[in-house]
């Protein structure tokens, strides 16, 4: 631990795949590198332990990516989900670096596969890892080792430390001892503050309390709040976050991929009253499940609960935890904690609604609701044959959007301008891109992207 | 297909690997490790007999382990080499027979090491106690028709015992007839031992944490290889005796040397190199329980290739008579214990992945 007394070339704050980057591309271009990574060895990697692929854009076929997937396809698709909230300058700079980051990727050890077995729609666009995020931050913290970047596990940074633009140091926890890290530059790449519920229920309002949140419990925000406090430049907008519909009896934290529930365009959902709210059949899972986190969390108790029959308990990726299963629609309304007579009158009145067509699960089959309010526009089958089934849905925080603001270099903007030795990378940073929504492996992308830029930038800059 | 299918739990072991599994088949990240998690996907609920199946198709790479967001500390807790190491061991010990030898060598090192002393006993008694023939090399020693009586019958026995296992364990995984392409898939999985590639041919987890080598891979092929070809070795030798009518010695360049040499050398060599890998391992990610169990049936194995090539080597000299014995000891307790130890390994994986070649194909 004595080390940690040098001066640093370069400190990086976090240890997920935005930090790891930046701390690969500046070691390896000579600068004395430390991690500050405020999770213990078991959890570190941040958010990056729970992705699974890295949206690339590519002009012909690129490792396990088919065909092509050029700028203006992809620019598209992010404009499309982020209505326009987004910095189109830095937007095009991550979509273009993209495809050289790939091979990059790989040369650090990261290896990617085909996409697995029910997410053939991102074959074209996403590159998967193989064995996931986690296994891309092995990876990388195998790389960042071999070139002699020092690692300190549970190194929870309070403060950054910038006197007129210019970066010194940071105070930081490490096992319950205070510690100032000197730098010559510094790499915030520490993640947005979802894991923050207090934060967030001043956002949202109380109901924040009953939200889950999907990845790790270590991005709490406190070096995004301290750099705000410090006068830097934000972006996004600070009540919002993206939430998705996720299994109720989900872990309070780092629940993950496995707590999702695709069962949604196959059921009806009610609320806590027995009462349907929107038109569960919109469109296909993987473009709607995004919207369902803030359906549910605007309904009383943040509460929602998913019902289907026999017929479609087959339709759907299996979930963690097995249905809540009964013989009749009052038992499992009784079962779920719901009014068993209003939930039958509810299935009741959708089944009347229902029409002859036939059913296509893998394509919007235009078999809709007569006469209901909210109608459900496809895959409305009646749900008659026992036993039946259902899930509770409740919203799962992914990421928050509040962020710095940075330049092209990555670098942070204060009060007095452009800082001097400062640069942000990953989700701390993303919200200048993606502004709004949701693009799947995209947070990958910027991260990948901006993590790179800030380490070399800042390596430039040291040495 | 209904999702309820009546599921009963046979032990602890089978009702935490499926929820493992449960878990796994909600994840998928692993799918490109190796042929356990597309078998998961397969299916949406998993009765005794697919975890069993799963459990010997999984060949401990570890890749998973380190990849899994949901090890401990998470509440899931994830470790599904290790509970499938456990469901593994307990298949064995469940389609053992006879029962009564189920489980004996595969857990702890101590039987091993009781029964080799045992062989090796014998085996002295008999060198010591018998005249000397008027046989040419080890024939001088023990006769041949001596050592056809000892083992023959340890040789055939153990077979039989696996294959009455093995026919269990077809009933139990749904076993269907097999054809000549499930052989030809379930056979080159074994030559290369794909499924300790990782995938992509970087191979497994073992040694050295969460970094990847394929140490592991080429060791085990070294014993595996190397066994197989001892075991030619002793089958070219047997039917030289009986169809060509040449009787050992041997001469070093004649097939039975060549293949026992070479095999003999590969098995010392990539055995001592498992233990030394094992050693570094982690043992949580394998069957705690059964650690010392292979630990010391992977000693044997060496120590039968070594006593061979050493045996070998003091050919003229006063240690032939004790080195016979002991190799000839070795050999005879590695015969007995297999079917019993973690030797019975060999035979689940390979219907494993046979069984396996069918739900693809």
């Amino acid at each position: 631990m004595t080390k940690l007394n040098a001066l640093w070339d370069l400190v990086v704050v976090g240890g997920g795949n935005a930090a790891l980057c930046a701390a690969i591309e500046a070691a390896e271009l000579g600068a004395s590198v430390v991690i500050l990574e405020g999770a213990p060895r078991d959890y570190r990697g941040g958010n990056s332990r729970h992705t699974r692929n890295f949206r690339c854009m590519h002009q012909g076929p690129l490792s396990v990516l088919t065909d092509i997937y050029e700028e203006e396809e992809y620019f598209d698709d992010l404009l499309r989900v982020t209505k326009g909230e987004t910095d189109e300058h830095l937007a095009r700079l991550a979509i273009r670096t993209s495809e050289s980051c790939l091979p990059w990727m790989e040369k650090q050890g990261v290896r990617f596969q085909p996409s697995l077995s029910g997410t053939l729609s991102l074959s074209r666009t996403n590159a998967f890892f193989l064995g996931g995020g986690k296994a891309l931050v092995n990876a990388y913290y195998n790389r960042a080792a071999d070139l002699g970047v020092t690692v300190i596990y549970e190194a929870q940074v309070t403060h950054v430390d910038i006197q007129d633009s210019v970066f010194s140091g940071v105070t930081c926890d490490i096992a319950g001892v205070t510690q100032l890290i000197e730098g010559k530059s510094v790499v915030l790449a520490s993640g947005g503050f979802q894991a923050d519920l207090e934060w967030l229920a001043r956002a949202w309002g109380p109901a924040a309390k009953n939200f889950l949140i999907r990845g790790t419990p270590y991005n709490r925000g406190v070096v995004l709040k301290d750099m705000i406090d410090q006068g830097a430049e934000t972006v996004g907008d600070p009540t919002q976050c993206h939430a998705v519909a996720i299994d109720g009896r989900a872990p309070k934290y780092d629940g993950g991929i496995v707590t999702r529930l695709d069962c949604v365009p196959f059921s009806i959902v009610v609320n806590r009253d027995g009462q349907r709210f929107y038109d569960e059949g919109e469109d296909v899972w993987p473009k709607r499940y995004a919207i369902w986190g803030r359906l549910v969390a605007a309904q009383p108790d943040q509460v929602a609960y998913s019902i289907i029959d026999t017929k479609s308990i087959d339709a759907f990726m299996p979930s963690v935890f097995p249905p809540i299963q009964a013989d009749t629609i009052e038992g499992l309304g009784q079962k779920l904690g719901i009014s068993g007579t209003v939930l039958k009158s509810t299935v009741e009145a959708f089944n009347a609604a229902c029409q002859e067509g036939m059913f296509h699960g893998n394509e919007l089959d235009g078999l809709t609701t007569k006469g209901l309010t909210p109608s459900k526009t496809n895959w409305a089958r009646p749900i008659t044959q026992a036993p039946f089934y259902g899930y509770e849905l409740r919203p799962g925080v992914t990421f928050t959007y509040l962020g710095l603001k940075v330049d092209e270099t990555a670098r942070v903007t204060g009060a007095g301008g452009r800082m001097k030795n400062v640069w942000a990378a990953g989700e701390i940073m993303a919200g200048s891109i993606l502004g709004q929504g949701y693009l799947a492996g995209f947070g990958m992308t910027i991260g990948t992207v901006f993590g790179r830029i800030a380490g070399k930038e800042a390596a430039a800059h040291v040495l | 297909m209904s999702y309820e299918i009546p599921i009963l739990p046979k032990s602890n072991t089978l009702a935490e690997a499926r929820r493992q599994v449960e878990i796994c088949n909600a994840c998928r990240y692993c799918e490109g490790y190796c042929a356990v998690f597309p078998a998961i996907t397969r299916q949406r609920a998993f009765a005794d007999g697919d975890l069993t199946q799963l459990a010997n198709l999984c060949h401990n790479c570890q890749g998973c382990y380190h990849a899994c967001q949901y090890t401990a500390p998470h509440e899931f807790a994830l470790n599904l080499p290790g509970i499938l190491a456990d469901v593994r061991q307990e298949s064995w010990d469940e389609y053992a027979w006879p029962q009564a030898f189920a489980g004996r060598f595969q857990r702890r090192g101590t039987p091993i090491a009781l029964a080799l002393v045992v062989g090796l006993a014998l085996l002295f008694a008999l060198v010591t106690a018998l005249p000397a023939t008027d046989g040419l090399g080890f024939y001088a020693f023990v006769s041949h028709s001596l050592m056809i009586a000892i083992f023959a019958p340890a040789f055939l026995a153990p077979m039989v015992a696996i294959g009455v296992g093995l026919r269990r364990y077809w009933c139990a995984v749904g076993g269907q007839p097999i054809r000549f392409a499930h052989l030809r898939h379930a056979v080159s999985a074994v030559a290369t031992m794909r499924n300790l590639g990782g995938g992509q041919g970087q191979g497994c987890n073992f040694e050295d944490g969460d970094r990847f080598s394929n140490k592991r891979r080429i060791a085990h092929q070294l014993v595996m290889y190397g066994f197989l070809l001892c075991f030619a070795a002793t089958s070219s030798a047997t039917l030289m005796h009986y169809l060509l009518d040449i009787q050992a010695p041997y001469e070093i360049f004649s097939l039975p040397k060549l293949l026992g040499l070479t095999g003999g050398l590969m098995m010392s060599v990539g055995a001592l190199w498992l233990v030394m890998l094992k050693r570094r391992a982690d043992r949580k990610l394998g069957s705690v329980r059964a650690w010392g169990g292979e630990m010391a049936f992977v000693l044997l194995l060496g120590l039968t290739g070594f006593t061979g090539l050493w045996l070998y080597a003091a050919t003229g000299t006063p240690l032939v008579a004790p080195l016979l014995a002991l190799h000839l000891g070795a050999v005879l307790t590695f015969f007995l214990i297999t079917p019993y130890s973690k030797m019975v390994h060999g035979f689940y994986r390979l219907a494993a992945l046979v069984r396996d070649a069918q739900s693809i194909t």
